[in-house]
């Protein structure tokens, strides 16, 4: 397989699942605001700080308002990691690889991308926009789904697989980073306490986690489970650990792998020797951040065994951790 | 309600399906037969079927915007296709082999003896300015003489029935993968007519142009690496590119992909190190080819492929330096090269054409640019082009100002009133104006396509072809009569 065709699969990957992860968080974070009193509302901001494009949004707007911070997310051209941008950078990477994609694959992502296009305004009201967002996962769901049904494994199914893991065990760990930081550092933290469980609820169903975390745990919800769910659950789909290890099971398949799946296997067992209920807040800060580094690390690795000489697109973590 | 076809409007074009008074040509009868029994509701009906089914097979042309980037258009196809006799189809065939080569021949006499300069049939002159004429090639043998592998030529029909050939394109023509999509869209719509009309298939091109590509290999090998190299997702062809190197089962390759090594030879960077790369079909043009010969700003090309050519390390089609051919002033000597090389007439006419180098032609041309069309020598697309009798005073006089400045630039022809074939225009059926691209591959044996791409006007009236420029696209039914005329007695 040629590098600028996996590497091109590996972004759209990436994108895709970035599409997709940008939906579920707006849901939720909306969804959080009806559930809480008017005066502990975590605001929007966090939604800005887990995209992590403040720097690009004080140019954007002045505060940050539902609408404000909701179009900034979604529809926004200049925000570099917009679901539109996204969502369009997907198009363009899968036109590229439109010779090894089935029809189906390129039709669908085609048609999400114009449907986000024309209708990015509704996510902006609250009307519209549950069908919106919800419209966009559904979609993502078809084509992880696509992926499976009909394409035939091989190298191009293993770096979608591997693009679309990375990107989730990235945005998975940072929406843990983010909530955990902000329930913790509220300074009306007592006030709070009574509806902890909501806030760490909420985070369970960004990740369509809540159903899955009950039947695995039989027990209430509760911080350091729910960080313990996310991260270290070995057969969550959405968690970390679960990433990790899907993507060391393609590494096996692909050539000049070693080095990669050493590191993977390491990021993977860090993990799950961790002792999440015995972390404070600012470990767990400490930790996420070595993981998300790790991350990163591999992005890099990935594009310097296979992908070299190609202008790849610019990568947010690589872009953070440098 | 059956569609009367002596209501069918009749032009001063020469109609591909239907003879003055209404009556059938040749070929044309079953098709006319059904169509008027299907009825005008009907068809409106199955055009739609047939725009759902493009749109679904994912088949379409790229058109390039500033402000929106690239967008892809739904491919434009008229369902009512346009239909030759076999008979007729036969001898056209014979003309386009014998047209490639002789321009075969002429390209290559050009890079070696240039017996056809000395020899005073083709003024040196006018090489000297050719601007496709490549230095670098001079002396380069390229597997079995061919340079023009892949040739597509443009056949227009004049109002007295006589097929043209307006010109032929060397470099790196495109529509070939049209006009295999039109056939395949046009079965699913009128599955009942293929069954019974004579209609021969569209030959398996990809596996003819594979086979064509693979037999270059510069060794003798038994898997040699073939690869379609592109401009990328933005280039208007892009969807071709694709198709073909989807249907080859070869890689599509960007410049980036192909680095060329110290020993000459070419290697496509992989996920599992460097792969050897034997035959490239390119569709990118030469000056882009390679920055250390060429263009050097160029970033779609491969620095030292010219280098690893020449060396005979990897074989390019079409070859660098085809496009010496392809350059209207060359055209008006096609007839003479097919004297000269192959002692043969030629079977298919050319327009005629004034040479505006030609100081006596140019004159006449400038009297009479209210009836010609004069284009330059070097665009494709129909770009830059004077259609004299729809121009404006101004438009003339300044086209005037740009042949005097540059006569080897331009040719001009009298307009040639292009035949019309029946179309569906806005519920109703409507004579419009069309062309016909066949597609010859030039190998070991000299291959025609089936028909090729018919491209049609949509626009009343119109000259236009072109889809850039709001053209659409038709199957192309090649009929053998025998059948055809059992089938209408029956």
């Amino acid at each position: 397989m040629l590098s600028r065709v996996a590497d091109n699969l590996y972004w759209m990957a990436r994108y895709l699942e970035r599409t997709e992860n940008l939906a579920r968080l707006v849901d939720v974070s909306a969804s959080l605001m009806l559930d809480l009193p008017q005066r502990l509302r975590p605001g929007w901001q966090p939604l800005v700080s887990i995209t992590r494009n403040e720097e690009i949004y004080g140019e954007h707007a002045r505060d940050y308002s539902e609408k404000s911070v909701v179009s900034f997310v979604v529809s926004a051209a200049k925000n570099p990691g917009s679901m539109l941008t996204s969502i369009a950078r997907a198009r363009e990477i899968a036109r590229s690889v439109r010779d090894i994609l089935p029809r189906e694959v390129w039709e669908q992502i085609n048609e999400l991308y114009l449907y986000v296009a024309e209708h990015a305004a509704e996510a902006a009201a609250k009307r519209t926009r549950y069908a919106f967002l919800g419209h966009v996962t559904a979609s993502t769901q078809t084509l992880t789904g696509m992926f499976e049904g009909i394409f035939s494994e091989g190298d191009a199914l293993s770096f979608v697989t591997i693009g679309r893991n990375i990107e989730r065990a990235d945005m998975t760990s940072r929406i843990v980073d983010v909530r955990a930081a902000a329930m913790m550092a509220a300074v009306n933290a007592e006030e709070l306490r009574p509806f902890e469980t909501v806030l760490w609820m909420s985070v369970l169903r960004s990740l369509s986690g809540y159903q899955m975390y009950r039947l695995k745990t039989r027990a209430r919800v509760y911080g350091p489970g729910v960080v313990r769910f996310l991260l270290a659950e070995e057969n969550f789909p959405r968690a970390c650990v679960c990433c990790l290890r899907r993507v060391e099971e393609v590494l096996h398949r692909l050539p000049n792998s070693q080095a990669l799946l050493r590191r993977v296997a390491r990021m993977r067992r860090a993990i799950a020797h961790t002792q999440f209920e015995a972390l404070e807040q600012s470990d767990l800060h400490g930790f996420i951040d070595r993981l998300q580094l790790s991350l990163a690390r591999t992005n890099d690795e990935l594009a310097r065994i296979y992908f070299v000489g190609h202008s790849a697109p610019v990568s947010t973590i690589t872009a953070i951790s440098a | 309600m059956r569609i009367a076809w002596d209501e069918y409007p009749a032009a001063a074009s020469f109609d591909e399906l239907i003879a003055p008074g209404g009556s059938p040509r040749p070929g044309a009868s079953a098709l006319l037969e059904f169509l008027s029994a299907l009825g005008p509701q009907e068809l409106v009906t199955r055009q739609k079927a047939a725009e759902v089914a493009i749109r679904s097979m994912g088949i379409t042309f790229t058109v390039y915007h500033e402000e929106g980037g690239s967008i892809d258009r739904a491919w434009p196809l008229d369902i009512i296709p346009r239909v030759i006799a076999l008979d007729e189809w036969r001898r056209i065939e014979a003309g386009l082999r014998q047209r490639a080569r002789a321009l075969n021949m002429f390209i290559d006499d050009i890079y070696h003896a240039q017996r056809i300069v000395h020899d005073g049939i083709f003024p040196r002159a006018y090489l000297a300015d050719s601007v496709n004429f490549r230095l670098q090639c001079v002396g380069i043998d390229p597997p079995q003489g061919i340079w023009a592998h892949i040739c597509g030529s443009d056949l227009v029909r004049g109002a007295d029935g006589t097929m043209y050939v307006l010109e032929d394109n060397l470099r790196v023509p495109s529509g070939v993968s049209y006009m295999l999509e039109n056939r395949q869209v046009v079965k699913r719509v009128f599955p009942e007519v293929f069954e019974a009309a004579g209609i021969l298939p569209v030959d398996d091109y990809p596996s003819q142009l594979y086979d064509m590509l693979r037999a270059l290999a510069p060794a003798q090998l038994e898997h040699p690496e073939v690869v379609l190299l592109t401009p990328g997702i933005y280039n208007s062809a892009y969807f071709e590119h694709a198709y073909l190197a989807q249907q080859m089962g070869c890689e599509l390759v960007e410049g980036g992909d192909l680095a060329v090594g110290d020993d000459d030879v070419v290697q496509m960077r992989t996920i599992d190190g460097w792969r050897r790369v034997d035959v490239i079909y390119r569709r990118i043009d030469d000056l882009f080819l390679d920055p250390e010969v060429f263009r050097s700003d160029s970033s779609l090309g491969v620095p030292g492929l010219m280098r690893a050519w020449r060396a005979g390390k990897v074989a390019l089609a079409n070859a660098p330096g085809a496009g010496v051919a392809d350059d209207k002033l060359v055209y008006t000597f096609v007839p003479a090269m097919i004297r000269y090389y192959l002692d043969q007439e030629a079977i298919l006419p050319n327009v005629p054409s004034y040479l505006c180098c030609e100081p006596q032609h140019c004159e006449y041309v400038l009297a009479n640019l209210d009836t010609l069309v004069v284009k330059p020598t070097n665009e494709s697309g129909g770009y830059g082009m004077l259609m004299g009798p729809q121009a404006s005073e101004l438009e003339r006089t300044q086209f005037a100002q740009l042949v005097r400045q540059n006569p080897r630039n331009y040719i001009a022809q009298p307009v040639i009133s292009l035949s019309t074939t029946p179309t569906l225009v806005d519920g109703g059926i409507e004579p419009r104006h069309l062309d016909l691209r066949p597609f010859i591959l030039s190998g070991r044996q000299v291959q025609v396509t089936t028909g090729g791409l018919t491209r049609v006007a949509m626009r009343k009236g119109s000259l236009v072809v072109n889809s850039s420029q709001g053209g659409g696209s038709k199957d192309t039914w090649i009929v053998d009569t025998s059948v055809d005329h059992a089938l209408a007695r029956s």
